[in-house]
Order: C-alpha cells, then structure tokens, then sequence
C-alpha cells in the first residue's frame, strides 16, 4: 500500500493489556492545572522503567471540570491494577497534592474503584474532612494555601497499552516534523495518550539484549547507523532516521483511531518531505493479543 | 396510570399511624386489599377505607389529599416511589425513607425525615423539631440523602445528623446542627441559641452570621473549592438553592465545637 508516496507496510503493531485510568487535575488557571498535570505524568514514559506509562489526554475548560475551573485531564497506564494504584497514589501525592491551588478529581465514574484521594486524606492529620456530593465521596484536606479538594476514588477499566507505528524518513529532520505533525492531530483523539517525550519515542526497542541483565535494547533492525552492521536491518539505504509513536488507550478501537489520523497526518507530508515508509514494532504476534495491521487500520 | 389516591374523609380525634401506606408495601396488593389494611388511630385499629376514599391505581406514585397534623409516619422506611401529600402531616414524615421522594405541601410536625437514609424530603411549609434527627435514645440521625424545607424549621435540626444534607430555606431554631457527627446543613434564614451545640464533624452552612458559642473558634474567611461542587449539585431543586446569584465560595469559617472534638465548622457567607 502507498499512501501519497508513502509505503504502508505489511506488518501490524502488537500491543498488550494494560490497566487504564484517568483523573482530572483543576487549578487556578490552566497554566498551574499544567503544570500538576505534567509534574504527575512525568519519568512515566515506559513500564519497561518508569512503573508506567501516563501522558496528558488534553486541556479542559472551566465547564467541563468538577469544580468549574481549567483543567488537564491525565492517563496512566500501567500492566496490572496494584501498580496502576501505587502510581496512582504515590503521583497524586507528589506532583498534585503539593502543587499550588490544585485539585484532583476522577476521570472515569465506572470500572473497579481505586483511591485517588481516600489515602491522601491522611496528610490531613486528622483535621481532614470528607463531603460526599451527588453520590461522590470528596476529601478537604487542609493544606498552607488553603484546601485540597481530592475526589476519594476514580475508576480503574481494561486498556490497551503498546499500540505504535514507524516513521521511516530520508533524514532526521524529516522524521520528526512528520512525527510532531502526527502527535498534533493524534491529540485531538480521546481516550489516548503517546507517553514518549513530545508523544515521540527515537529508541525503539526489542525484546532481549546480549547482555543478560537488561530485557530490552536498541531495535537494530531500524537503526540507520547500523544498515551494514546488523544482520537483520530493515532499512533500505535512503532511511537515515526512523522515530516511533507509541499508543496507550482505553480500547482496541480507541487506538486504531488514533494510529489512523497519525499515519494519515504523516502521509499527508508524503515523499516529497524526505517520509518513505511507515512500519510497526511486533514480537512475531507472541506477545500481545492486540494487532494493529497498519494496512487494514488505512484501508 | 393515575396516582393511588388516598383522600381523608374526615379528620380522627386520634393520631393515625401512616406507615402502612407506602409505595413498596401496596404494590402487590389488589385495590380490596388495600382498603382492608387496617391502621393504628388512637388506640384502636381503622381500615384505610374507613377514613379515606380510595382512587387511582398507581401504587408507586401515591397522592394522600386532606392531609392534616395528625397523619403520623406518612412515608415511613419508603423504599421507592412518590408519595405526594396535599395538607399538613404529622410526626415522623420519612422516618428510616431508603429512597424515593416524598413532597410535602404542607406543614411537617416533629422528627421529619430522621433517621433517613436515602432520597428527598421536600417540605413546602414549615417543619417541626428534630427534621432529620435521631429518635430519642438514638445515636444517629439521618444517614443520607436530602430534605428541603422552604418555610421554617424548629430546634434541634440535624441532631445526631450522620451523613446527607438539609436545606431550610427559612430560618431555623435552637440548637441547629447539635450533636452533629457529620454531613451538611445549609439555612437561608436565621438561626437560633446554641448553634451546632456538641457537634463533632459537619457542616452548618448560613447565610447570616449566628450568634456563636465560645466553643467555636474564627479561623478566618477562605474560598473553599468544594463549595460551588456543592451548589451545583442543587442546580435540579425547585428552590433558591439552586440559583446560581444564591450561591458562594466565599466564608468565615468557625471550626467546632471545641468543646466536642472540634472537627465541625460553621461556614458563614460573606
């Protein structure tokens, strides 16, 4: 398949189950919801490190938050719901709690309940107060700048996480101009996040390493600077860069939509901007239960 | 399909025990039966057809018309449906109500909606004393849901108040919020002595500066974040609370009472 000179592979992304959530981060402006929000989805690029996998779905307005003020809503990922609760919790008391005029409430009313505030009640010492309003259970914690107001629980659903494409360019430029302008419209999709750096990861890796201790390394097969080196490249000799985009989502769907528009925004570039193909990271289909085939995801 | 409808024909000497007559309880039984439910009236037993005239068929919507002081329990441990009462009532209107709504055109005598847990109470006129309170010897009072009074409410609203919210758009009496353990009262009005007497937890929300205790202490005035989350979840009332110029995030705030373990608060508007 060419898409505006742009060769679509025959191969398919491979993604797993992971455990999803999301909250909401309000303050008194966006820029301070902003900055919450960044402070808890930081250092939190790859489970393979970080515990998990979160990033900033998008902006919100005054009147789409709990507390008619500008928000950010937020999404980790993380392989299983203890963890996703740790890092939920230990971020929430980080990064939101600390930050000024914040506030933090649930972002997903179903699925199995998870302590958002419920536990970091307890810096309150006691002089912390709960109201619960239409239903929902809120937390006043008594804090230097006033309160912060924490929703107790938010909801814990099934996701998908590991959802990626390729972007294979005659130089390094060209693939990140291609992968911004991806990220750009990818953002406007729901229930996503790209947790790599800027939505965009340039060390793609492969199961396993030489060296015994580490579980992943270097995807050779798309290093351009190792095309006569590896055995198994990937790479025909006008590829000089390669970049790739990894999705997490609440669903299947969710990231098949979001791959869509991405590789679409990076067609739309096309030849004639240095982009040649685009491609996908799998395991042989071993691993994950979720394939994503890019020729199916454009048809 | 029109409303079960209960309309008194003529008003006992004695108080009438109500209980009976609630939405889950008739919604099985066939018109004859219903008639021939007999019911507590001084201290002897009535059937219902014997002091109302029974129409309608809907049990879960039930319409009670005439009503006066001395129809006691209306909607008592409700659990589901409509009861809608033209006139006054008695003592104990949603007492233990799990849900449902009861709507109240009238006046409400002592101990309305205490002890409920879930649902709306909506009293048009005035209400007696102990709305939402514990029954005497009890530990808690209402442990849930929401009771709307529009005219005035008499003393000791919200005794052992538990969890939920009250709303008295009028003023209320002495000892407000007294022995509250937790939950929300919010007065429009005025209020009387002894406000949030031995109260442990909670909110009293009021529009006008009471006269306080010595056991409440100033902590100063504040924008408190959960209170527009609060106004907002009034926005569906048929009231002033759900005005958007009525509502605030401004306060002084009072934390007690000191004398108890001082974890309430008194939240005047400013």
């Amino acid at each position: 398949m060419i898409i505006n000179g742009v060769t679509i592979d025959a191969t398919f992304a491979e993604a797993f189950p992971m455990k999803g959530t999301r909250a909401i981060i309000t303050a008194q402006n966006e820029k301070w919801a902003m900055i919450a929000a960044q402070a808890m989805t930081g250092f939190a690029t790859s489970v393979i490190a970080c515990g998990c996998e979160a990033g900033i779905e998008r902006v919100l307005t005054p009147d789409e938050t709990p507390d008619g003020r500008p928000g950010v809503a937020i999404m980790i990922f993380a392989m299983g719901g203890k963890g996703l609760a740790k890092q939920l919790e230990t971020r929430a008391g980080q990064c939101v709690l600390t930050s000024p005029t914040s506030a933090l409430f649930a972002g997903i009313d179903g699925g199995i309940r998870i302590p958002l505030g419920k536990n970091l009640r307890y810096f309150g010492d006691g002089f912390q107060t709960a109201k619960v309003i239409s239903g929902k259970r809120y937390w006043r914690i008594p804090v230097m700048d006033g309160e912060f107001l924490a929703e107790a629980t938010t909801g814990q659903v099934d996701a998908v996480g590991g959802g990626n494409f390729l972007v294979l360019a005659q130089s390094q430029p060209q693939a990140l101009a291609a992968c911004e302008a991806a990220i750009e419209e990818m953002r406007k999709i729901p229930n996503v996040i790209m947790p790599f750096p800027g939505g965009v990861v340039r060390s793609g890796s492969k199961v396993g390493s030489k060296y015994k201790t580490l579980g992943a390394s270097t995807n050779d097969a798309f290093c351009p600077t190792l095309k006569g080196a590896t055995k198994k490249t990937d790479l025909s000799p006008d590829i000089e860069s390669v970049m790739e985009i990894v999705i997490d989502g609440l669903s299947k769907e969710d990231i098949a939509k979001a791959m869509r528009v991405g590789i679409q925004a990076v067609c739309n570039l096309g030849a004639e901007n240095g982009i040649m193909r685009i491609s996908a990271g799998n395991y042989g289909g071993k691993l994950g239960p979720f394939h994503f085939h890019l020729q199916e995801i454009m048809a | 399909m029109s409303a079960l409808t209960f309309t008194l024909k003529t008003r006992p000497d004695q108080r009438v025990d109500m209980s009976p007559l609630v939405c889950h309880a008739l919604e099985k039984l066939e018109p004859a039966e219903i008639s021939a439910i007999k019911l507590h009236c001084g201290k002897r037993k009535v059937r219902v057809d014997e002091i109302f005239t029974i129409s309608g068929f809907d049990p879960k919507h039930i319409l009670i018309k005439n009503s006066f002081s001395k129809l006691d329990c209306i909607g008592k441990d409700l659990d589901g449906g409509i009861i809608h009462v033209e006139g006054d009532v008695g003592a104990y209107c949603g007492m233990g109500m799990k849900k449902g709504i009861i709507n109240v055109l009238g006046d409400a005598g002592l101990y309305a909606g205490c002890e409920m847990k879930k649902g709306l109470l909506e009293i048009s006129g005035n209400a007696g004393d102990f709305l939402g309170g514990a029954l005497a010897g009890n530990k808690m009072g209402m442990k849930g849901g929401l009771i709307l009074v529009k005219g005035n409410a008499g003393d000791r609203v919200g005794d052992h108040l538990r969890r939920g919210t009250i709303l008295i758009e009028g003023n209320a009496g002495d000892y407000c919020g007294s022995r509250m353990i937790a939950g929300t009262i919010a007065v429009m009005g005025n209020t009387g002595k002894f406000l949030g007497h031995s109260m442990r937890r909670g909110t009293l929300l009021l529009w006008n500066m009471p006269k306080l205790s010595a056991s409440f202490n100033d902590c100063g005035s504040h924008t408190l974040a959960f209170l527009p989350m609060l106004f907002d979840s009034f926005k569906e009332l048929n009231s002033p609370f759900a005005q958007s110029e009525n509502a605030f995030n401004r306060v002084q705030r009072f934390a007690g009472d000191m004398a108890e373990i001082g974890r309430g608060e008194v939240l005047v508007k400013i």
